[in-house]
């Protein structure tokens, strides 16, 4: 977590062209726009509506993480608050005189207003003592929320109607597209807003307090004060996330502040990578592709999610943001060809093996809870009965013979890797 | 006042129970500088090793065999996941007991299931101790006190008294001139990291039986006991002590008297509004001692963190 001030989009040496500054804005406005003409079914927009808030609230959550080094338990507050907020503005007879589009502005405003309070406290410290005090403020607010009923709802929390809105250039927001639309609006101009704001002085002091606070102090800038800065603002941006998750699914309830949702935000940042700016964007789009596949296929999808989490952690800090910029250097020196011959023996086996290991946990699983007499699973397409030895032999064989190859093949990809990173290797 | 003895012992039990796991938590992190997330997710492997074992063996073996799993458990977890990702930083090491927590949690369910254990208290102290005014003690709630009080005694024989506990006490605060004098820091490290979670894993085996043994219990207790340390300061294994069994007697005496807040508004001179639907301050006026029970350890938090920073008993450099 050293070096993540880069910024893959503008390389520090050379000097930053037009193309390089805005071609990948560009190129996701023009992907938001075509996206839904692509995948026009209804739950491919549901979806992608849901992964476009999870990506503003990563990158807001990345704010603090990955730019500013505080760890946050209870994050998901300021988001569930803000949802909250909107959700009161749109059973309010003032929401009538109020465009929809312009919402979220009132739900970042009150995220915001929170993230001050709070703040005010919290950032005094960074590391341990934040994450803890994160985490019980997290706790108290979200216990809060069964107790003043007046203003979250108690269990079943509180719905509204995003149509009764002012009425925006015509469009009533009845359709799931025009929603799509509007948080794609909304994603664009917020992740916008988040990356300008990481490269103002502040956003910069941000990352020399999270890389050495004595030093910065030293500067005479108050480490304290630059903390409450970034807390404030990803305060406001998760505010935005929350509010469009209001508009999103009309409800909001208590699950939108516990810390199981917290929890998930820490989740989806660091499996993106919280040294890069688009790291959280990879992470929310990839988390909830996973999530939305994978929990239709398995009840153990959390299992595979926690232990990808873990090995991420342990194996590779940077996430995939970081497995992806390793990469960088290798192509800028022209050696990218020498790696896809090694990566393709050493990777289609790990492939097999982590599949066969799965079907392990699944073909468990299903001997330990199934209902009694029901030996037939269905793995792969293929049914077979997890109570005979046979699939199991199978699967077992596979997997030691998949995890073999892989570490045969293993240092053969590790050399090359050397040898890529090599100048002269070429 | 008969009452009052009785809540007296009833949070006294839950107290100890806390410190059980915050005298492991604080000691690890003043040691390793980092909160291990997954605590109290020991804790509860704790409760269900002894389940297991209590089928077969009898609830004794359970309480000798459990905490040494959990301990070596522990130990693993130190020497092949905490170290490695020590070189990272404390973020990342806070970020891995996380997702250690999350996957306990996904793996007991997958063991055990979802649903409560039948985890029950042995025949033996199945009994009423003695009974105050009509209130009776279980025996099981004086031997849960007995065993805490204990293990207390003897943690604190162990660090100040013997040379172990010596050297553990100097390699806290000066790491690097222990090694210099020949002692292996990083083994020291990994055995208090395990005697911590073998702790943990006690208070698992005795409170199972009691508060239930189901897949949630590390979360319910997980969050209240880090609440805890920072009450009491953290790395301060006195102030854990002081937190735990100031919390364990504020939510017992808090759930026990149901005093409503609306006594306490007219009794500073405020009236009740008439219409209490359409008032925004309903939930105010309506609130009550019992219902605010578990979140009152919260609130006694960002009080402190406000008034004193650094804990009840903390270092205030720490």
């Amino acid at each position: 977590m050293t070096d993540m001030a880069n910024n893959p989009t503008k390389p520090a040496v050379a000097s930053p062209s037009v193309m390089l500054t805005f071609g990948p804005w560009i190129v996701s406005a023009v992907l938001l726009l075509i996206l839904p003409l692509v995948f026009q079914q209804n739950s491919a927009i549901t979806i992608m509506n849901q992964m476009w808030i999870t990506v503003i609230f990563a990158l807001a959550y990345n704010m603090l993480l990955g730019q500013g080094g505080m760890l946050s338990f209870g994050h998901a507050v300021y988001m569930g608050v803000g949802g909250f907020a909107c959700m009161h503005i749109m059973n309010w007879d003032i929401f009538g005189s109020i465009p929809l589009p312009i919402l979220p502005i009132f739900g970042g405003l009150f995220g915001m207003g929170l993230a001050m309070i709070v703040g005010a406290f919290s950032t005094r410290k960074a590391g341990t003592v934040f994450a803890m005090i994160s985490l019980g403020v997290g706790e108290l607010i979200a216990a809060c929320s069964v107790i003043i009923v007046a203003f979250f709802g108690g269990e079943e929390g509180i719905s509204g109607d995003r149509t009764y809105g002012l009425p925006f250039f015509g469009v009533e927001f009845l359709k799931q597209i025009e929603v799509y639309y509007l948080i794609s609006l909304w994603l664009l101009i917020s992740a916008g807003l988040m990356f300008l704001y990481s490269r103002t002085p502040i956003g910069r002091m941000a990352n020399a307090v999270r890389d050495n606070p004595e030093r910065a102090e030293f500067l005479g800038y108050s480490a304290r004060w630059v903390r409450y800065y970034s807390f404030v603002a990803s305060g406001f941006f998760c505010g935005i996330a929350g509010a469009l998750f209001a508009i999103n699914y009309e409800i909001v309830t208590e699950e939108n502040l516990n810390t199981a949702s917290s929890g998930v935000i820490l989740l989806v940042t660091f499996l993106g990578g919280v040294g890069f700016f688009f790291g959280p964007i990879i992470g929310a789009i990839a988390f909830t592709l996973l999530q939305t596949v994978l929990s239709l296929q398995t009840e153990l999808w959390a299992i595979y999610a926690g232990v990808l989490f873990v090995a991420t952690v342990m194996y590779f800090p940077g996430g995939l943001a970081g497995v992806l910029m390793m990469h960088v250097p290798i192509l800028r020196l022209g050696n990218g060809k020498m790696l896809i011959m090694p990566y393709i023996k050493a990777l289609i086996p790990a492939a097999i093996g982590i599949l066969g290991v799965c079907c392990l946990i699944e073909m468990t699983f299903h001997i330990r809870h199934s209902s009694t007499g029901d030996h037939e699973m269905t793995l792969f397409w293929t049914t077979f009965d997890s109570h005979s030895l046979i699939p199991w032999f199978v699967v077992i064989a596979v997997t030691t013979a998949a995890f073999t190859v892989m570490r045969r093949n293993l240092p053969e990809l590790v050399a090359t890797w050397h040898d890529a990173n090599d100048a002269k290797g070429a | 006042m008969d009452l009052i003895l009785v809540n007296l012992i009833d949070g006294l039990v839950t107290g100890l129970l806390l410190f059980m796991l915050s005298a492991g938590l604080t000691l690890i992190f003043s040691m390793m500088g980092v909160l291990n997330f997954a605590h109290a997710s020991f804790y509860m492997l704790g409760a269900y090793f002894a389940y297991s074992i209590s089928l077969a063996v009898g609830f004794w073996m359970g309480l000798l065999i459990a905490p040494l799993i959990v301990g070596v458990m522990g130990a693993g977890v130190e020497r092949y996941g905490l170290r490695r990702v020590h070189q990272y930083g404390h973020v990342p090491e806070l970020i891995f007991t996380f997702g250690l927590a999350l996957l306990i949690e996904e793996l007991v369910q997958f063991i055990w299931g979802k649903n409560q254990m039948a985890y029950e208290i042995p025949e033996v102290l199945n009994f009423t101790a003695f009974s105050i005014a009509g209130n009776s003690i279980p025996a099981f709630k004086i031997f849960m006190i007995f065993i805490s009080i204990s293990i207390f005694i003897g943690l604190l024989y162990v660090l100040t008294k013997t040379r172990i506990g010596m050297i553990i006490q100097a390699a806290l605060s000066y790491p690097r001139t222990v090694e210099a004098l020949g002692h292996n820091v990083p083994l020291i490290f990994m055995g208090v990291f395990g005697v911590g979670t073998a702790l943990a894993g006690v208070a698992g085996v005795i409170a199972g039986p009691v508060l239930g043994t189901f897949p949630g219990m590390a979360f319910v207790l997980g969050s209240i006991v880090f609440v805890t340390i920072v009450i009491g300061g953290l790395g301060s294994l006195w102030g854990a002590l002081v937190a735990s069994l100031l919390i364990g007697w504020i939510t017992t005496f808090a759930k026990s008297y149901n005093i409503a807040m609306s006594d306490i508004l007219q009794g500073v001179g405020l009236s009740m509004p008439e219409n209490m639907d359409d008032s925004i301050w309903r939930d105010l006026w309506t609130v009550t001692s019992p219902q605010i029970a578990d979140i009152l350890p919260y609130i006694l938090m960002v009080l402190i963190l406000i008034f004193r920073p650094y804990g009840l008993l903390g270092n205030r450099d720490a």
